[in-house]
């Protein structure tokens, strides 16, 4: 018997406790994930950088839950989340941060490219603001293609404050398009409170009017009310009603990335965000509404084996061919330039 | 049968050739559907093809072309312009960082068939920030194809080639070439990115152009004839790819290089034509390799300086006569 069958809702759920499990699956994947990521990093396993969503993790789950399979998704460099929320499998995510073979971008783009087309997961971007635009790429394609495909898009409240960011909502409005752009306020931007830098209070909610888009503010760290706010935006979009902007208030864990350990927040503010962590709390309120414990203790023991069978098949893999660095750069396969 | 047309009609007969054919082929751009364009090289196309096809857009550059990305990576062809080939670096993330990465990092998750085409080079006073020609900055970048072409058919030709490749492709269309004229054959016309085109035949030296500077050239070659000079003119018409084996094939025969372009002197695409010679030809030359190009100064909008600026008929001959010395 497979893990994944222990953890099964039964035929007597109902589907509003499958949306909840749903949820709560999403949530405890991606926060044993990341701190695996973590601890991988620590061990000198995977290189370079990393950005967690430690913390943040109801917000990908929300809108994970609430997309249709053929919807797109657009992520940053904090991505892990967003790319695991579309069922993009475990193994091929964790072997993309060790740089291994069986990655899913076969080690060429790392911690801050993931990508799964098959899944959705149309890439994340490592220059703040560039997806933006981007997402309406996809979304203008959706539209004038007739397939009701929806994009979303996720971005930290540090965007708010780049060119892109302006010019891809006025665009979106303009044209009508099926996406909705979902604000990732985590209260900094990289090492900098994003209040110190911005004109306005809400970073992305305040700049809302200025599109002809209503001003949605959503508590990021609690999984039904950011499920409940994408649901109705997704269909909105996939009914023609044109694109939105949430801004989910959240707290990162950590530190921006693995290069910093977040000491300039102060003690209270962690304290009070970490009491707020939705992964026990949404597991608390689950046991209130009469979910049995040895359901959702089904779903953690499914997420910590696959957690660790992918580790372990990134560990095991091998590094990428060297002749790899020479394909795929064009279509044809290839990376010539000359004849 | 064949017409003469302008270089500006045969962008639009281009872009309609393939919107025709290939439903999947969107277009976009600043003042480019009601208007048909700044340089009216896109006239037509919106009374043809409807405003769902053609699209007029914000004054927002990287809107435009992540617009055209998306699309892209998700069954469109989109051909997106940039009004200016100078407003290329307003959204130089998306030409740099996005567009031509994307394919690699997902390793080959997703195709990027996209067109971006830009009015390119100085000739018309427009002064520095609205007459650069910065082909070289896109033949630096991995992962772009750069096409320039240089007279009316070509146009046609190359930008048929360039919607149908499944690769991002940078269009540069030379603005002081908007009026000249060219025979085109009726039909459709379909050429192939990386050929270079031999112009002229000559014997004593090559002379390698692209764009505005291929009729100079060829003018050039018309004044060195007149003094027991033979030149052969090749119009390279794309820097990516890149037909090396033309260019080595008549060096080895003519055993002389001269390169002509509109970039500024510094790491011009000249230097890389230049480079490959030297190192492949080495032993066939009987001359300096030289490049004509522009000095390393912004662009100047007064008629006597731009004149001045731009490589000349007289520097062409110039140069070829020196290394044919």
């Amino acid at each position: 018997m497979s893990v994944t069958e222990i953890a099964e809702p039964t035929e007597d759920t109902s589907p509003e406790e499958q949306v909840w499990l749903g949820l709560y699956r999403q949530i405890f994947r991606i926060r044993s994930f990341e701190e695996r990521a973590y601890r991988l990093f620590m061990e000198g396993l995977v290189k370079g950088t990393s950005h967690l969503s430690l913390g943040q993790e109801a917000i990908a789950a929300g809108f994970g839950e609430a997309m249709r399979e053929d919807d797109y998704t657009f992520a940053t460099y904090r991505g892990h989340a967003h790319t695991l929320a579309r069922g993009t499998p475990m193994a091929g995510v964790m072997g993309e941060l060790l740089g291994r073979a069986n990655g899913v971008c076969g080690g060429k783009g790392g911690s801050m490219h993931l990508t799964s087309v098959e899944h959705g997961a149309m890439g994340s971007y490592a220059i703040i603001g560039a997806h933006l635009p981007i997402a309406n790429g996809a979304a203008w394609s959706a539209q004038v293609r007739g397939t009701g495909q929806v994009t979303v898009c996720f971005f930290g409240d540090g965007t708010t404050n780049i060119g892109a960011f302006h010019e891809a909502l006025n665009l979106a409005k303009v044209w009508n398009l099926p996406v909705v752009f979902v604000c990732e306020n985590n209260l900094y931007m990289e090492y900098t409170p994003i209040g110190d830098v911005t004109a306005v209070e809400h970073p992305a909610a305040d700049r809302a009017s200025a599109y002809g888009l209503e001003s949605i503010i959503v508590d990021g760290n609690d999984p039904d009310a950011v499920c409940e706010v994408a649901t109705t935006a997704i269909e909105r979009a996939r009914d023609g009603g044109g694109p939105s902007l949430i801004e989910a208030k959240t707290y990162r864990h950590g530190g921006h990335s693995r290069a910093d350990p977040g000491q300039y927040r102060p003690d209270e503010e962690v304290a009070e965000w970490l009491s707020r962590d939705p992964v026990p709390t949404y597991r608390e309120r689950l046991l209130s509404r009469g979910v049995a414990e040895d359901v959702l203790t089904g779903i953690e023991v499914e997420a910590a084996a696959d957690v660790d069978a992918a580790t372990e098949a990134a560990k095991a893999a091998p590094p990428p061919a060297i002749e790899a660095a020479y394909t795929n750069l064009w279509a044809d396969g290839g990376a010539s330039w000359r004849n | 049968m064949a017409e003469l047309i302008t270089y500006r009609d045969a962008v639009a007969r281009g872009l309609a050739q393939e919107m025709r054919r290939d439903p999947s082929v969107f277009f976009i751009g600043e003042d480019v559907a009601a208007a048909g364009g700044v340089f009216k090289a896109t006239k037509g196309l919106l009374e043809e093809f409807g405003p769902d096809r053609v699209r007029d857009t914000p004054i927002s550059e990287e809107a435009i072309l992540g617009a055209a990305m998306g699309a892209a990576m998700t069954g469109l062809k989109p051909v997106a312009e940039i009004m200016f080939s100078d407003f290329l670096a307003t959204c130089w993330d998306l030409v740099a960082v996005e567009i031509p990465k994307t394919r690699y990092m997902t390793d080959g998750q997703v195709t990027m068939p996209l067109v971006i085409r830009t009015a390119n080079g100085g000739g018309l006073r427009f002064g520095a920030q609205h007459s650069q020609a910065v082909e070289n900055w896109a033949m630096a970048i991995p992962g772009l194809k750069v096409v320039a072409p240089s007279n009316p058919r070509d146009v046609i030709g190359l930008l048929a080639a360039a919607i149908r490749d499944p690769d991002p492709v940078m269009f540069f269309e030379q603005k002081s070439l908007y009026p000249s004229k060219g025979e085109v054959p009726d039909g459709e016309i379909v050429d192939e990115l990386g050929v270079a085109t031999t112009v002229r035949s000559g014997t004593d030296v090559t002379i390698v152009a692209l764009a505005s500077m291929v009729p100079r050239a060829v003018a050039a070659a018309e004044e060195l004839d007149e003094i027991g000079i033979s030149a052969e003119v090749i119009d390279l018409r794309s820097l990516v790819p890149l037909d090396t084996a033309t260019v080595i094939e008549s060096v080895k025969r003519t055993s002389r290089l001269v390169t002509v372009e509109e970039n500024p002197r510094l790491v011009g695409w000249g230097a890389e034509i230049v480079s490959i010679v030297a190192e492949e030809c080495f032993w066939h030359l009987d001359g300096p390799l030289t490049r004509v190009t522009t000095p390393h100064i912004p662009l100047p909008s007064a008629d006597a300086l731009e004149d001045e600026f731009l490589p000349s008929v007289e520097r062409i001959v110039e140069a070829a006569q020196k290394v044919v010395q």
